[in-house]
């Protein structure tokens, strides 16, 4: 009879039902991931592709006369007074010096716009600045190529379309590629995207200033969320009185998290800006906003880690006549350690990211200047991003592209180092 | 029952609480010093809820209430004034499922006393370590890794180390809450042969779900039912003369 149970007609109808059902399931999973998988590699593939390049920028090597009749006509040698001397007169000839052979005014401004005015000027007065002595040398610079010149050889601006329709013009085509060809322009690795603050002019933008101001940011946050979700945890859990007031708190953290980030700018605007009347745009306002932001993700993922500990460790404390307090702080918490850590590593990496509150807070300025303490007003990362994003040049296209890769490989790196020190710890108990 | 001996606990009236329910009805019992005393009965009898009265471990449960009256050498340990901790530190307890501390084994017997300040140097904490270990037997088999993690050992190390952790803080009293039920016949054996040489110093209570086991290690023997203390005598009369018919059925294999 049993037998007849797994072999009839029927039995196999059922059997190959089954079977049927657990292969498209499989079909449903692949697919799932696969999507996954597709759009990952999708994102990675045109933010990488666009910005790569950045990483690479053209460079002119020239020769500068810093001759004293046009930097310091009475002869001062006074760095201050320096500071004022017309620099982009040394530039210019230098410029008409590469082709003699211009002459016409127009043309002439045209050569003048192969190099980075400001980027060329600002880097011979401040070589000036710091030894006057160089007055009446001549010395060898290099300095970007301007950021037309620098698309146009990578390439981006086409050579092929109508003259009238294109920001380089055919006679600065040829300059540049008679130059490339004579070993002035050369690409290189661009220093300046990362040891450079914002700039105006796309070639001279660098996320020094949002890095550092991130970091800042971060390190604030870190501070002031880390103590606050942790111990909030270890009380609600350990130690609060089980009632409808905790369960009620309880909730409320749980819903603190999914609540938009924007809503904490907002709640940093009123409470931070305008009725603590603190400055705007500072890395401390910031990290505060991003401290509330995080505290609850920190808070449940502390939590979470203290329920996944056995209680036998406890009571085995406990039973030794151990104090609750120390039983949970001597056993529980070094064993909830690698969960507490990794979900506070994974809520830093979520503020890192965090674009909109920052807006609110005005942290969204054009900073020229990299912050050297919390108070001083700084951009981060992503609002710099938000920030080149909104602007028309090609340049930045690329630029925003790379900061993006930046801010990318920067949270790999952070989930990545959660992962490791979780397994880490875990391997060592 | 040696009258002459005082006993360790006097219980008189013990009843539990877990919010509306009552697990024991009151219970009335003078568990003696020195020896073993074994609790048994079917599952949910409240053996292990009575075992957690001796040194309030109950406290830890939420909505667990115990009423009644429970002495130990005629001081109430539910009395407001005291503190648990101090209890604790007295009545060491193992439990059913070993569960040493993730570290190594030398810290974990040395957790007890070093919280409770038991030694002034390190030298002294390395001599009580070694002395526990070898009143709990594992001393020969761990002496070379003591660095090593607890968990590392096997089941039945595992719950010596436990015994061995509980010994350091020099107790009076080792309850015992079904210690071999994870154990294999081997471990078992060996823990049944520790509780024996332990008991020269140590009173000790052990609840157990084995029958054979109670008849073995223990001296005097206690069947409780459904939250009833229903009789209470020396081992050899319970399992060989038992007054009552429901212990009679209950080691016989009638219930249970």
């Amino acid at each position: 009879m049993t037998e007849k149970a797994f072999t009839s007609e029927a039995a196999l109808k059922r059997l190959k039902k089954r079977r049927g059902k657990e292969w498209r399931f499989r079909l449903w999973g692949r697919a799932a991931i696969g999507f996954a998988l597709a759009a990952l590699a999708w994102l990675l593939i045109s933010i990488v592709g666009t910005g790569y390049t950045a990483f690479q920028q053209n460079f002119m090597t020239l020769e500068f006369e810093l001759s004293e009749s046009v930097l310091a006509p009475d002869g001062t040698r006074d760095p201050e007074k320096l500071r004022g001397a017309n620099y982009r007169r040394i530039v210019q000839t230098t410029m008409y010096e590469l082709f003699p052979e211009v002459t016409d005014r127009k043309a002439k401004q045209e050569l003048f716009g192969l190099t980075s005015a400001s980027g060329a000027t600002n880097k011979l007065r401040q070589m000036v600045y710091k030894n006057p002595d160089l007055i009446g040398k001549t010395v060898s610079v290099t300095v970007p190529a301007s950021d037309q010149i620098d698309q146009l050889l990578k390439g981006y601006i086409k050579r092929d379309t109508d003259e009238s329709r294109r920001k380089v013009s055919d006679q600065q085509i040829a300059w540049a590629d008679t130059l490339k060809e004579r070993g002035i322009i050369k690409k290189k690795f661009n220093r300046i995207l990362f040891m450079n603050p914002d700039s105006r002019d796309p070639e001279l933008a660098g996320i020094a200033s949002a890095v550092i101001g991130s970091v800042m940011i971060l390190v604030v946050a870190f501070v002031l969320a880390f103590p606050i979700g942790v111990g909030a945890a270890i009380y609600l859990d350990e130690f609060a009185p089980k009632n409808k007031f905790t369960d009620f708190i309880e909730i409320n953290i749980n819903n603190l998290a999914a609540v938009p980030s924007i809503v904490f700018g907002l709640l940093g605007l009123a409470v931070f800006l305008n009725f603590m009347g603190m400055p705007r745009s500072i890395p401390l306002v910031g990290g505060m906003v991003l401290a509330l932001r995080v505290f609850p993700t920190i808070t449940i993922a502390t939590r979470s880690a203290l329920q996944g500990v056995s209680p036998s460790i406890v009571d085995g404390a406990l039973s030794l006549g151990a104090s609750h307090t120390q039983a949970v702080f001597q056993q529980k918490l070094p064993l909830a350690a690698p969960g507490i850590l990794t979900g506070s590593i994974i809520g830093m990496a979520q503020a890192l990211g965090e674009t909109a509150p920052l807006l609110m807070i005005g942290m969204v300025a054009f900073v020229t200047e990299v912050p050297n303490s919390i108070t001083e007003p700084a951009t981060a990362l992503p609002v710099q991003i938000f920030l080149w994003s909104d602007s028309a040049e090609r340049a930045w296209a690329e630029r925003t592209s790379a900061a993006i890769i930046v801010l990318l490989v920067v949270l790999i790196t952070m989930n990545g180092f959660a992962i490791w020190l979780r397994n880490r710890l875990e391997q060592r108990r | 029952m040696t009258e002459t001996t005082k006993p360790k606990f006097t219980c008189r009236d013990v009843r539990v609480h877990y919010g509306d329910f009552e697990a024991l009805h009151g219970i009335d019992i003078d568990i003696p010093d020195h020896g073993v005393t074994a609790f048994i009965g079917p599952s949910g009898c409240g053996k292990s809820t009575f075992l957690r009265t001796f040194n309030r471990m109950n406290d830890t449960i939420d909505g667990c209430r115990v009423s009644g009256q429970i002495l130990m050498d005629g001081e109430d340990i539910y009395d407001k004034n005291l503190d648990p901790v101090l209890l604790r530190a007295q009545v060491g307890m193992v439990f059913q499922k070993p569960n040493p501390f993730p570290k190594s084994i030398y810290d974990n017997v040395a957790y007890g006393p070093r919280i409770h300040g038991l030694t002034s140097s390190k030298a002294e904490l390395d001599v009580l370590v070694e002395k526990s270990l070898r009143r709990a037997g594992l001393w020969d088999e761990v002496k070379d890794r003591l660095k090593l993690s607890g968990t590392g050992l096997s089941g039945g190390q595992q719950q010596r180390l436990v015994i061995a952790r509980a010994i350091a803080v020099n107790p009076e009293v080792i309850l015992m809450d079904e210690p071999a039920s994870a154990l294999d016949p081997i471990a078992t054996a060996k823990l049944e042969a520790l509780i024996e040489e332990l008991k020269e110093r140590y009173c000790i209570i052990i609840v157990t779900h084995s029958m054979a086991q109670a008849a073995r290690v223990s001296d005097k023997t206690a069947f409780f039912y459904m939250g009833d203390l229903i009789e209470f005598d020396n081992t050899d009369k319970i399992f060989t003369n038992p007054g009552n018919d429901r212990t009679q059925d209950y080691i016989t294999g009638r219930t249970g």
